[in-house]
């Protein structure tokens, strides 16, 4: 399936959120996810299915001002 | 003459940004001789699994300091309450810094989308800490909002031309006596740090004067006293401008030699 991943086009089977992680080598309790522009929080991410399309962005702490 | 900040009461009066050291270690020097309490981050896109993520946020975490997260970089109501709702899930904390950017060039806060933005996370439980201009109408319009805080700018961040518009920072310290107050970018140097306390604002957030200083550890400590000198001059009283020469010595029973 086509997805989108912090802006970049993958193709790749991931049956839901956690499971995406899981492939792209994700780990850590500092992650954050949204897809398509909603936030799904990490206790979710595991019955949050994926479908062809969908934008995720996956975001971490940062030095910032 | 402790500072409370959404029921967090701190004795540092400087928050520092963490952005632009030159390396992890001289960030964690700045903190620390600064002694500042409360420290800004932000949140990325994660390009290495959650390794470079964690890694910093171990950092942040061993130095046992309050975070505040901004929405750094949004440039509207929507995106910059999403952001806020992943910073909460990262940093289990319910504190923002809220920024929505509207002007490519000089980052000026769109204040319109703020006050929308400020409304909805003020509904979803945040404590909102809004990057806001010094007009004193946004300002009425984000504390109806329920922010209990209001940080203005008082010059384009990282721009380092210090306060550009005094009357109107004075203006906004009168007409919110009760509101804490902190100067958020724009300041450069330690001595326009001192001139915002001596008005009477509350605190200064900083990053770039700091971590792009020629040794920014030693810079936040100068940071940390010009702030606290600016503050203490303010509780004290200072004395007012006047046009002409006023003795300091006592005229009577001067000598006369004429």
């Amino acid at each position: 399936m086509k997805l989108t991943v912090n802006g970049e086009a993958l193709e790749l089977n991931a049956g839901n959120l956690a499971d995406l992680l899981a492939k792209l080598d994700y780990e850590g309790d500092w992650l954050a996810t949204a897809v398509n522009g909603d936030l799904v929080h990490r206790e979710e991410r595991a019955a949050h299915p994926l479908k062809e399309g969908d934008r995720i962005e996956i975001l971490s702490p940062m030095q910032g001002g | 003459m402790r500072l409370e900040l959404y029921g967090k009461t701190i004795s540092s009066r400087l928050l520092l940004g963490t952005a632009r050291y030159p390396s992890p270690a001289i960030l964690a020097e700045a903190v620390r001789r600064s002694k500042t309490e409360i420290v800004t981050v932000s949140l990325r896109r994660e390009t290495a699994g959650g390794k470079a993520g964690g890694a910093f946020f171990q950092l942040i975490r061993d130095l046992g300091v309050q975070v505040l997260p901004n929405t750094a970089g949004c440039h509207s109501a929507r995106e910059a309450v999403l952001t806020a709702k992943m910073a909460r899930e990262v940093f289990g904390t319910t504190w923002i810094k809220l920024e929505v950017i509207g002007h490519h060039d000089t980052l000026q806060p769109d204040v319109f989308e703020l006050v929308e933005a400020a409304k909805i996370l003020v509904s979803e439980g945040f404590e909102v800490f809004p990057y806001t201009t010094d007009d004193l109408v946004v300002g009425e319009k984000l504390l109806a909002a329920g922010c209990r805080v209001l940080m203005p700018w008082c010059a384009p961040i990282g721009s380092a031309m210090g306060p550009q518009n005094l009357p109107a920072l004075k203006s906004m310290r009168a007409e919110f006596p009760d509101v804490p107050l902190i100067i958020d970018a724009g300041i450069g140097r330690p001595s326009h740090a001192t001139a915002v306390m001596e008005l009477g604002y509350d605190a200064v957030l900083l990053n770039t004067a700091v971590a792009i200083a020629g040794d920014p550890a030693e810079m936040a400590e100068a940071f940390a006293k010009a702030i606290e000198a600016g503050h203490i001059a303010h509780h004290a009283g200072m004395l007012e401008p006047r046009d002409l020469a006023v003795p300091s010595t006592p005229v009577i029973g001067k000598g006369v030699f004429a």
